[in-house]
């Protein structure tokens, strides 16, 4: 890094939204940009669309990085795009993984969801989307 | 001689020689460590002629959308060949949630079956002769109330709890390590578990009323060792708990359960299967002393490994699949589901979850291989590894002996350390291509194919929130709230409390109902974060 950039460190918030306590994946990620040098708010379990939406907002993330093992993908993210909209927050970037079929990313695009992380996607995939963040 | 490898290491990361001798098995002692099938210590397998006398049970974990549709489902996998009956519930049903909760928007259905209501169960089993199939219900936090549920339909059908055979998972330890759906604090769960074990051992005698898992313990990303070391302590917590409480041992522990994941390093596995049982079998010897030889055997379900399969070309998840079913066979197995090629996208679509059940049916009819007892018995590297899963659990044992036992250790976040170390291992192996996983990190697809995957429509949940709304309006809500009242006053006791339970449920009480009264007397438990 440059003398030149003088900024203040990446902010995201990492958690799990829903009922689901597949949490290793969520982890791992948490783990991956804080070694990257990012700093990771983990909201820990079972977050309804709300909790999510007040802790990103108070704690002043530019994303929020969700997993969803349970089938309710195509419910609490737009949920979640939508509770920002309302809250004036839509600057803030919201990025899903988890057990999410392909067919249904283009309507979560769509709905707002930045990105989507399939099953298998390696760690580094998400790091430098999270790291592209920054540029913006 | 140049290797391909400096070193050669399992799943778990134990070291593996280049070859086995009797070198290996010099402290090794045929009667004292493998024995006969039947006998202590119970390496080869629990029964004398294991599946020359009856092979394992086919047992397909079911479940999605409404009762009606998993009963067809239910239907449909007897008819093809199925022995044994699994059922999966939704988040909100695990979770003790009602489907109209506003906490379910978007769940119901999805990752299993929505059941609230007693009329919610009757549907389920509908045409379904209870005191001829089993049924295990995997169900953890409001494990008591399902069962009660379960227990009323068989009520009202005229089955005496007596010819019912089953099983609960009703496991909340694996929960607070690894699967995370919990409703109370330990010490509640852990007296209602205890509450139901008792209650079985005098009602429901047939009925496994815990499957102590190491399923889940294994898909959060432990190691084999872990899943085997983890497990069996905590089965001696809940045989603890219950011989606190005045329970004789040898009146409930031939009647516990286990269940294990079957991953992909296919001897590893096979070894884990066996130190289980002759752990499990020297442990409850060395500790309870118990007169009844069944007390001493570990019996157990096996699954494949969920997280062994890829969503990248998902027709390789079939040959993952049988590998991992022949280990469970291999290593002596009471029964088995083996997943579906679809599971890293959604649950399994009729055609997927039949080519699963055909795979069973060609290892246990076509491979010869449930001929003898304990095929591998007393080869040379299988019996060191046993020794090695065995001595690794025990030292595991160790540390949570000195802890103080399993609540102290995950209130210290210890077994969720453990196992995230594990798993982040495992993932920087895959990530440095240390390991190769077919289709992900190596021999990639550029052109992928899509494979048809089950969809569950929304109006599932608009008609069950329908249906509890007319449930809750024709029922008497002074006998509900009579049966409700009566339970908090059982639970602030130390009565047991499924009588209680049944009661209420038969008053049309529902399952979020029933957990909310309870979560007024017990409170509930937000888990230290381990990151």
């Amino acid at each position: 890094m440059t003398a030149t950039t003088r900024q203040t460190p990446l902010r995201v918030l990492i958690g799990k939204v829903g009922l689901d306590g597949h949490d290793r994946g969520v982890k791992l990620v948490a783990h991956a940009i804080r070694d990257a040098g990012v700093e990771v708010i983990y909201t820990g379990l079972h977050q309804t669309p709300e909790q999510v939406v007040n802790t990103a907002i108070q704690e002043d993330v530019q994303a929020i990085g969700l997993g969803i093992h349970s089938g309710a993908h195509n419910y609490l993210l737009p949920r979640i795009v939508d509770l920002l909209r309302e809250r004036g927050a839509e600057d803030i970037v919201v990025f899903a993984g988890g057990i999410i079929p392909d067919e249904d990313v283009p309507k979560l695009l769509s709905a707002g969801v930045r990105a989507v992380f399939p099953p298998g996607t390696p760690l580094q995939t998400i790091v430098e989307f999270v790291k592209g963040l920054r540029r913006e | 001689m140049r290797e391909r490898k400096p070193s050669f290491r399992s799943l778990s990361g134990l070291p593996i020689d280049r070859v086995y001798t009797p070198a290996h098995l010099e402290r090794w002692d045929f009667v004292r460590d493998l024995g006969e099938p039947g006998s202590f210590p119970y390496t080869r397998g629990i029964y004398p002629t294991m599946y020359r006398g009856r092979l394992w049970t086919m047992r397909q974990f079911a479940g999605f959308g409404t009762a009606e549709d998993t009963n067809a489902r239910f239907r449909y996998l007897l008819e093809q060949g199925q022995t044994g009956l699994s059922v999966a519930f939704d988040m909100p049903t695990l979770m003790g949630l009602d489907s109209d909760d506003p906490r379910a928007r978007g769940e119901v259905g999805y990752c299993g079956v929505a059941i609230s209501t007693l009329e919610d169960m009757e549907r389920l089993f509908d045409g379904i002769p209870l005191d001829r199939v089993t049924t295990s219900m995997t169900i953890n936090g409001p494990a008591a109330v399902l069962f009660a549920m379960y227990l009323a339909v068989a009520e009202r059908r005229g089955i005496p709890f007596s010819e019912l055979g089953g099983t609960i998972q009703n496991d909340i330890l694996k929960e607070y390590i690894a699967q995370k759906e919990w409703l109370f604090p330990p010490e509640p769960h852990l007296r209602l578990i205890t509450d139901v074990i008792a209650y079985c051992v005098q009602y429901v005698p047939k009925w496994h009323p815990i499957s102590i898992s190491g399923y889940h313990i294994r898909e959060a990303g432990s190691t084999a060792v872990q899943e085997l070391a983890f497990t069996l302590y905590d089965g001696l917590t809940y045989v603890d708990e219950a011989v606190k409480a005045g329970l004789d041992v040898d009146a409930f522990a031939p009647q516990l359960s286990f269940f294990f994941n079957a991953h992909n390093d296919f001897f590893e596995e096979i070894a884990k299967f066996r130190a289980a049982r002759r752990l499990w079998a020297r442990e409850m010897a060395a500790r309870y002393r118990p007169k009844n030889p069944r007390s001493l055997q570990l019996r157990f379900h096996a699954q494949t490994a969920g997280c062994s399969l890829t969503a990248q070309q998902p027709m390789n998840n079939v040959v993952r699949t049988t590998i991992q079913a022949l280990a469970a066979v291999l290593g002596g197995t009471q029964s088995l589901h083996t997943n579906s090629m679809d599971e890293t996208l959604a649950l399994p679509t009729q055609e997927a979850v039949t080519l699963a059940l055909r795979t069973q049916q060609i290892i246990a009819h076509e491979s010869e291989v449930a001929n003898t007892v304990d095929p591998l018995g007393g080869a040379y590297f299988l019996e060191r590894l046993t020794d090695q899963m065995e001595e690794a659990a025990q030292e595991y044992f160790r540390k949570l002996d000195a802890m103080g036992g399993m609540l102290k250790a995950i209130e210290r976040g210890y077994p969720q350390r453990e196992i995230l170390d594990a798993a982040e291992r495992y993932q920087q192996e895959i990530e440095r291509q240390e390991r190769i996983l077919v289709g992900v990190n190596a021999y990639r697809d550029p052109a992928p194919q899509p494979i048809p995957i089950l969809r569950i429509g929304e109006e599932v949940e608009r008609n069950q929130v329908q249906r509890l709304a007319v449930f809750r309006a024709r029922r008497h809500p002074a006998r509900v709230a009579q049966t409700l009242h009566a339970l908090q006053q059982c639970a602030a006791s130390n009565e047991n409390m499924m009588p209680g339970i049944i009661q209420a449920v038969k008053a049309h009480a529902t399952l979020g109902e029933i957990c909310t009264a309870l979560k007024e007397v017990f409170g509930t438990y937000q888990e230290p974060v381990v990151l």
